[in-house]
């Protein structure tokens, strides 16, 4: 019951979040320079076809009235369409959310699984691995997903075929084609994620050991074992959920180059391409998904808080 | 009227501290060698661009099709790529508008970053909740995503996409800096600026920002790398230069295009944004560490300090008497006890037996050294400190010396409770499965066992409702309670030692005499002995045989409690109890012992309490002074007993 009210809870705080994008993004459209409507009729068209598709842009109404006239139209599900394509923006989105979400989400698992172990390891163990995660740290600001991602490529895919260059299986084809089609991607895109997480996870590791409680098992015999696997690592979680939650949303903009590069059908290609293309209403569905993304994962972010911290579930 | 306070000021403003960016920071930071070539590669940079007809023969923009992707050659040094263009000088034309951006962007950064953070901090209130609440949402949003709808809507218009990325990286800066003003302005000298009637801008200007300087660049040098990979990833995505102009993202997108043909064209694509990050990184963590060691340096100690230290370590060893053998009949029997915490001894020498079921005090101000003593018994020294020379002998077993029987005897031997109780348990977990871990962890069984022994546990130190209780959080509980818990956490073990370091010193005072009275009755009921840690007389009185009273690391007395209230036989024992506020006569000031316990790096080559001594002689501080016995079973470390011993006959 307390967790269905944090959820409820924190989807109300997240509207102000989402009016904010979303009436930013509108705002800025309309200072486009230039005429959409002459922009889509084009050069040769009629007087009566440019009317038209201006009224149906709704261009004569004032900011405000475009603004609520969009955002009823977002209540419906209704994104406009493509202007590069005619195809309707929603739908369009909903099929790239799923490739970007695959990349993502296995990003996260990826990074986390690899970023957590290197990090306790390096707090327990120091020396050397301190070192690895330092430099690693270095290595993953430094080295752009993008470059990284044809370095691979050219490796793996090219010189030693191992893996296919470029392309996106679905799940639900061929399971295998489909992890093999993100194993470059996920790769590329994790290397500062794996960074980011071990460091935050040893620092969080080493802070959690010399507070009081740790000393007070230590003194009263409590296994080693169990003091770092059941209660370090418990109450270290905490800060490293948080940074989990900042990965997965960098991971999202990474996908904007990892899916251009590797040619995946995702959210991320898709906004370069309507960048490049100045495919308006495209764009404004992309920022409303990505803050719908980053809503979700705070949420998320929230709920594994009050799992591991009673304090939260209580608050 | 205001002269102190003008020279207050001043001398805030010529203070070192007010400074940190003067040449002293540019010296340190270049002694590190990462630094120096971190510097140099990028002053070779900049010069290499910005000069760039000077390094290359080649124009930037001339094709040779004969010699397309030549690889490194003598006139091209770096090759040449798809449409025989010669790289470096693409590469060093494409970084202008790195540079370019790179200044646009962190302009920005730096004029919102400084600005909104100095307000924000220094004048709090509604500025500070809408710039925080701003800047919270700002950081919730990808910034390359918004940047990208910024491109979208004024195409190919990059200086609005480095701007739009200054203002969404500000938000960084500008926590990192409102945090820092909230703590400079806490400060004296700024009340005293204000004093001296300066105004919020002066005040801002020439005490505030100083002080960050080193952050701020540390920040831009990081923002400063983060635009480079910005930029080039817009440059990538065919955001950036339109071609043929060059630019760093264009060079790893036509790479990109002859992957398979030719993949050396990656390396001279890429790496050099690669080393100018790496570079920019370093440079920043060079400044930071720079800064960092500045402060450290004028807090803690150079080298005549040390040599102090060391002068006071040698006599101190000439001076400690060879202990001797440890008790038979003790529980613990510890000898010589010698603590060094970062190189510096923190206990010096300490020798004290506690028989089966005895109770013993170990007394003395903070900072004495009690609890870390009380910790190395335990093989637990905080700060990596370790155990230098000595033993403790536990049940006839030398264990000083060994990890795993420290180990083996935690918790079913020696228990331990410590002062804090509300940071004592840990909080993600329900107490009553904590105390079935450790009982679990101590007696094995089925886990129902444990549980139903961790309720019996909880009610055998007298928490009602035990049942219930087991099942609440730490922070669910009041502190005598948790208290109470952690008392039970230390019994799960049936401990035939309790090690109590200050167990009533967080508590209220109704709440202090009933542990007490607990930690009396459970000791008559399990006839285990307990070590109590405090430096509070009312509760030696109450609960202890003897007492062993502690200063500078040492022991400077011990003896059975009746006869050293009776009669003190230090110096520093009988100041402590004339500074007993039980012992308080109303309407007169409370006695108290002038000046504070030594450092330990400052411990004299005499005897250590002389300075704060009535009786002090330039013979007390001639030399290290021994623990004498000069009545049976009472042992001092003081020349003027005998003086003490008369005067206390004659009252």
């Amino acid at each position: 019951m307390a967790i269905l009210r944090l959820v409820v809870r924190r989807l109300l705080s997240s509207i102000p979040l989402l009016f904010v994008v979303s009436a930013f993004t509108f705002v800025l459209v309309s200072l486009v320079p230039g005429d959409p409507a002459r922009t889509i009729v084009g050069q040769h068209a009629t007087e009566a076809q440019y009317d038209d598709v201006r009224a149906r842009l709704g261009l004569d109404d004032s900011l405000p009235a475009q603004y609520w006239h969009w955002l009823r139209g977002v209540l419906h599900g209704d994104l406009g369409a493509s202007l590069f394509t005619g195809e309707p923006v929603a739908q369009m989105l909903n099929t790239r959310l799923p490739v970007s979400l695959s990349l993502i989400v296995t990003g996260t698992i990826v990074s986390g699984i690899i970023g957590v172990s290197l990090g306790v390891l390096s707090a327990r163990r120091g020396g050397a691995l301190v070192r690895t995660v330092d430099v690693l740290s270095l290595v993953g600001l430094a080295v752009p997903a993008f470059w990284l991602a044809l370095v691979l490529i050219a490796l793996f895919a090219v010189k030693l075929r191992w893996l296919p260059v470029t392309g996106y299986v679905p799940f639900a084809d061929d399971p295998t084609e489909w992890a093999r089609s993100l194993v470059l991607p996920v790769v590329s895109m994790s290397v500062s994620s794996v960074a980011i997480i071990a460091k935050q996870t040893r620092d969080s590791v080493l802070d959690t050991m010399s507070r009081d409680f740790i000393r007070v098992m230590e003194a009263n015999g409590f296994r080693q074992r169990s003091i770092l696997y059941r209660h370090v690592l418990r109450n270290a979680a905490l800060p490293v959920v948080t940074v989990l939650g900042v990965v997965m949303v960098s991971l999202l903009a990474g996908a904007v180059f990892v899916e251009t590069i590797f040619a995946l059908p995702g959210l991320g290609g898709e906004t370069s391409s309507a960048t490049v293309q100045h495919d308006i209403p495209v764009i404004q569905g992309v920022v409303l998904y990505v803050t719908g993304v980053v809503v979700v994962v705070n949420l998320l972010v929230d709920l594994a808080y009050g799992r591991l911290d009673p304090r939260v579930r209580a608050a | 009227m205001s002269t102190t306070a003008q020279a207050t000021a001043n001398a805030a403003v010529n203070s070192p501290t007010a400074k940190p960016s003067s040449p002293g920071l540019v010296r340190r930071v270049l002694r590190r060698p990462a630094a120096v070539i971190a510097t140099a590669w990028l002053a070779l940079l900049l010069l290499a661009t910005t000069a760039a007809p000077l390094f290359t023969a080649h124009d930037p923009l001339s094709q040779d099709l004969d010699n397309v992707l030549s690889g490194p050659s003598g006139s091209h040094l770096l090759g040449t790529d798809v449409l025989g263009r010669d790289l470096l000088s693409r590469l060093l034309f494409g970084g202008r508008s790195t540079l370019g951006a790179v200044v646009e962007a962190l302009t920005v950064y730096l004029l919102i970053g400084v600005t909104l953070g100095l307000l924000a901090g220094y004048r709090g209130g509604w500025v500070d909740w809408v710039t925080t609440r701003v800047a919270d949402m700002m950081f919730a949003m990808p910034p390359i995503i918004i940047v990208l709808v910024v491109l979208a809507v004024f195409p190919g218009n990059l200086h609005a996409a480095m701007i739009t990325f200054g203002i969404l990286g500000a938000p960084g800066l500008m926590r990192v800096l409102r945090a820092q003003t909230l703590t400079i302005r806490e400060e004296l000298f700024i009340a005293a600026a204000k004093v001296a009637g300066l105004t919020h801008g002066q005040i801002l200007r020439r005490h505030v920002l100083p002080r960050m300087a080193s952050t701020i660049i540390v920040q831009g040098a990081l923002f400063s790398a983060i635009v480079v990979i910005i930029q080039a990833g817009l440059g990538y995505l065919g955001l950036g230069a339109q071609p043929p102009d060059p630019s760093w993202g264009g060079l790893v997108a036509d790479a990109s295009q002859a992957i398979d043909r030719d993949p050396w064209m990656l390396v001279p694509a890429g790496v050099p944004l690669v080393l100018t990050v790496v570079a920019l990184a370093l440079l920043g963590d060079a400044i930071r560490d720079a800064a960092v060691e500045k402060w450290s340096v004028s807090k803690a100690s150079s080298g005549p300090d040390k040599a102090k230290a060391k002068a006071a370590a040698a006599p101190a060893d000439a001076g400690s008497e060879a202990p001797l053998p440890p008790d038979p009949q003790a529980l613990l029997s510890v000898r010589g006890l010698t603590i060094e915490i970062g190189g510096t001894r923190v206990v010096d020498g300490v020798s004290l037996d506690v028989a089966p079921g005895e109770t013993v005090g170990l007394v003395g101000e903070s900072g004495c050294g009690k609890s870390v003593t009380s910790l190395g018994v335990l093989g637990l020294i905080p700060g990596g400190g370790r155990i230098t020379a000595g033993s403790v002998v536990f049940d006839g077993v030398e264990v000083s010396g060994s990890r795993d029987a420290m180990a083996a005897i935690r918790g079913t031997g020696i228990a331990y409770v410590s002062q804090e109780p509300m940071v004592a348990l840990d909080p993600t977990y329900p107490v009553g499965r904590q105390l079935a871990e450790a009982v679990h962890t101590h007696r094995g069984g089925s886990r129902e066992e444990a549980r139903k022994r961790a309720v019996e546990l909880l009610d055998s130190v007298h928490i009602p409702n035990p049942e219930a209780v087991a099942r609440r959080y730490p922070h669910q509980l009041s502190g005598g309670m948790a208290q109470r818990v952690a008392i039970a956490l230390a019994l799960a073990g049936e401990p035939r030692l309790l090690i109590a370091d200050e167990p009533t010193t967080a508590l209220d005072v109704t709440v202090q005499a009933e542990i007490l009275g607990l930690l009396r009755e459970l000791q008559e009921r399990t006839g285990m002995a307990v070590l109590i840690v405090t430096h509070d007389w009312g509760v030696v009185a109450d609960l202890c045989r003897r007492a062993v009273v502690m200063y500078a690391g040492q022991v400077v007395e011990q003896a059975d409690v009746e006869p050293m209230f009776a009669r003190p036989m230090h110096p520093y024992t009988a100041g402590l109890m004339a500074a007993n506020p039980h012992k308080a006569v109303w309407g007169e000031p409370l006695p108290t012992i002038p000046g504070a316990v030594p450092a330990p790096r400052d411990w004299p080559h005499g005897c250590r309490f002389a300075a704060r001594c009535d009786l002090a002689t330039d013979a007390c501080r001639a030399d290290a002074v021994a623990l004498t016995e000069p009545q049976a079973g009472r042992l001092t470390r003081c020349i003027h007993v005998q003086s003490l011993i008369e005067e206390g006959s004659l009252r």
